[in-house]
């Protein structure tokens, strides 16, 4: 028997030797197969539309309530998907807000401490809460879906038993004649002036978000880890990912969106009402799946989700600018929401395809 | 382990450091202690057996509304010498389940809520088959009777409504916007259409998502910026008229904003001209009436109004009783 050895060709040897992840793409290709670019494409189909059913969307005043709507969603949008790109859900996100917001407001209020005192406490505690979803996922092994729907009808029912408890009342008393309240106020819901025109804080810590989450993603060894952890936990941890750490590390990082958002609530509204937040959960869940992530992990970005919330906070308002019969509401925002998705699946599909 | 205990000890630690070093020297609790110091704590009155009332409405979970109700219905047990039970459930069928539950366990009297009265009305017989009294508040004033009940007690919500219209006529209004902040509810549904027929301008619904106060904002203040010839908001509940206030002053709009219901932050924005009225429906009147009517009705048979119902509502509050009430929204009565 004789082996026959295959001629060399020197032209193709380092093609043949480098690793799949390393051959050279076209910017085009690189661009086509980004997370986010189905839902770029869908908020631009979003934002033409609304410019031009809706007479006053594009007044820059009109563009600055759109977007204090996205960013109040963005901030928890941004950690919720780098969540769901590792893998897991949070059911308790939505309330986790209300949680931050009532423990910030109550702590200054009961020790009748200077308001700065009760936003510290209440990101420690936050940031516990998210460190027990985490803790508690790791440690049985039962899916995200239980732990955190566990965690939600607790921290639901705690905030309005602890609220009633403490203040007597649903709603929390007014903090806004306690010192601290203003410097705080300047930090999480400002408004800041471009133009003439008034724009919300929160917009900045949207963007600061997105940057960091993308950084964080892309740049760093703790992104690696997200993705391995998201696409396929035993192969992650075969190759030494600290696979618990980072799930818990990822509930913490929602936690601490939830903190920004509570506090922008507290601040924003000064009494903040312990029933709320019910629901908003699934909202962040639909703009990081709008901007591209994937519902099974392993896929999707930061821009991506901050682009969903965008989609959904031009929605929701557009219908508003555009003056429809508000009883048909929901409908509308449906109807755009799975629009939306639908083109987004169908531009990746086709970006698939060119690569 | 030891670490984790040594980083919590941390954590405590600094926590207690931080608020023992920072106190704030205005409001907060300690100026509300020198407040509660001011309100009366009624004891029994009368010697009467201690019967037990079951209060069982159609509330969902941290309503500031039922909040005063109930706090209305625990000053009349107090001095009627009742012991006063409550629950609520906002789904119609659990809320039904649980008048079944109060009849099995035999109180002596039954108020309930009929917001969905259809759910409620074998419920509501098999109380008054058992002999138990029942008296219906807040919504139910048209089956109350029908389902019999003792009386009702509560504000029909389409009258509060026309009397925001006459409220709007007489203020100068030409376009107005009633803002929903519970999809498919029919009281609210009541309210609008109330002003709107008594209404001589324009008046446009708006729905928002009452459970996510930045959404209710940045709703109106689209609305308003999309109409800028809309001169009054009207909110149905009293947390959404100051977020009402904020997204008109973004908007940079001169609207007047109105609102349903009251509490702190609505007379104080009474008393500063951030508002332009309220409509109270007295929800102590409604939770103190019903307890104090069971209980002259299980003791001297009384019925008032002979069976028709009572109306605590509407009435309207503007700046002139403002600086009075905000004491009483304060203690959580009003």
């Amino acid at each position: 028997m004789t082996t026959t050895v295959p001629e060399k060709q020197p032209g193709r040897e380092p093609a043949e030797r480098l690793d799949e992840r390393l051959i050279k793409t076209s910017p085009l290709k690189k661009l086509m197969g980004r997370p986010e670019l189905g839902s770029v494409v869908g908020a631009i189909a979003v934002f033409v539309f609304f410019s031009v059913f809706a007479d006053s969307f594009l007044r820059a005043s009109s563009l600055a309530t759109v977007l204090y709507a996205s960013s109040t969603l963005g901030i928890m949008a941004v950690p919720v998907a780098l969540l769901m790109i590792g893998g897991e859900f949070d059911l308790s996100a939505g309330v986790l807000v209300t949680s931050s917001a009532l423990v910030s407001s109550m702590f200054s209020y009961q020790m009748t401490a200077n308001t700065w005192v009760g936003v510290g406490v209440s990101l420690l505690v936050t940031l516990a809460i998210g460190a027990f979803n985490g803790f508690m996922l790791t440690r049985t092994k039962l899916p995200s879906f239980i732990i955190t729907l566990g965690t939600f009808l607790m921290l639901t029912g705690m905030n309005l038993g602890f609220t009633k408890l403490i203040s007597g009342t649903v709603s929390t008393k007014s903090i806004s004649d306690m010192e601290g309240f203003e410097s705080a106020k300047d930090v999480f819901a400002s408004t800041f002036t471009i133009g003439g025109v008034d724009f919300k804080i929160t917009i900045l810590w949207w963007l600061a978000l997105v940057l960091v989450a993308t950084w964080l993603l892309l740049r760093t060894r703790v992104g690696n880890w997200i993705f391995a952890v998201g696409g396929d936990v035993d192969a992650a941890r075969a190759v030494g990912v600290p696979v618990n750490k980072t799930k818990i590390g990822l509930y913490m990082g929602v936690a601490f969106g939830a903190w920004i958002s509570g506090q922008h609530l507290l601040f924003s509204f000064d009494v903040v009402q312990s029933g709320e937040g019910v629901g908003n959960e699934l909202i962040y869940i639909v703009a990081a799946v709008i901007g591209g992530c994937l519902i099974t992990g392993g896929y999707g970005s930061a821009v991506g989700a901050a682009i969903g919330a965008l989609i959904f906070g031009m929605t929701s308002k557009g219908i508003v600018f555009a003056e429809w019969n508000s009883d048909w509401f929901k409908f509308f925002l449906g109807a755009m929401l799975l629009l939306a998705t639908l083109l987004n699946a169908w531009v990746r599909k086709r970006a698939e395809a060119i690569k | 382990m030891a670490r984790f205990r040594t980083w919590v000890s941390i954590a405590v630690a600094g926590a207690l450091g931080l608020s023992l070093a920072g106190c704030s020297s205005t409001g907060g609790k300690r100026a509300e202690d020198a407040r509660k110091a001011s309100a009366a704590r009624g004891k029994a009155a009368v010697s009467t057996p201690r019967w037990t009332f079951a209060m069982i409405t159609h509330s969902g979970d941290g309503d500031t509304f039922w909040d005063i109700v109930q706090s209305g219905a625990e000053e009349a047990a107090r001095k009627d010498n009742i012991n006063f039970v409550y629950s609520h459930n906002d789904e119609a069928q659990q809320q039904a389940q649980l008048v079944d539950a109060a009849v099995d366990k035999k109180v002596d009297g039954i108020i309930v809520t009929l917001a969905k009265p259809d759910a409620m009305k074998a419920a509501v017989a098999r109380a008054r088959k058992a002999g138990i009294p029942v008296i219906t508040v807040n919504s139910g004033s048209a089956e109350s009777k029908k389902f019999g009940a003792l009386t009702h007690i509560g504000q029909d919500e389409t009258i509060a409504g026309e009397a925001v219209g006459e409220e709007l006529n007489e203020r100068g209004r030409k376009k107005a916007l009633c803002v929903l902040h519970e999809q498919g509810n029919v009281g609210h549904e009541q309210r609008c259409a109330g002003a709107k027929s008594t209404f001589d301008g324009k008046m446009a619904n708006l729905y928002v998502e009452g459970t996510n106060m930045p959404d209710v904002q940045s709703a109106i203040e689209a609305k308003l910026q999309s109409d800028k010839s809309i001169d009054s908001v009207v909110t149905l509940g009293a947390p959404f008229a100051a977020t009402a206030v904020k997204a008109k002053q973004d908007a940079g709009s001169k609207a007047e904003i109105d609102t349903f219901d009251l509490n702190e932050k609505v007379a104080q924005g009474l008393r500063s001209g951030d508002l332009g009225f309220a409509v109270d429906q007295q929800p102590y009147l409604q939770g103190y009436e019903a307890v104090d009517l069971l209980w002259l009705y299980r003791y001297n048979a009384n019925v008032l109004g002979g069976g028709r119902p009572v109306l605590t509502g509407p009435q309207i509050v503007t700046k002139d009783q403002a600086a009075e009430l905000e004491e009483f929204a304060k203690r959580g009565t009003r």
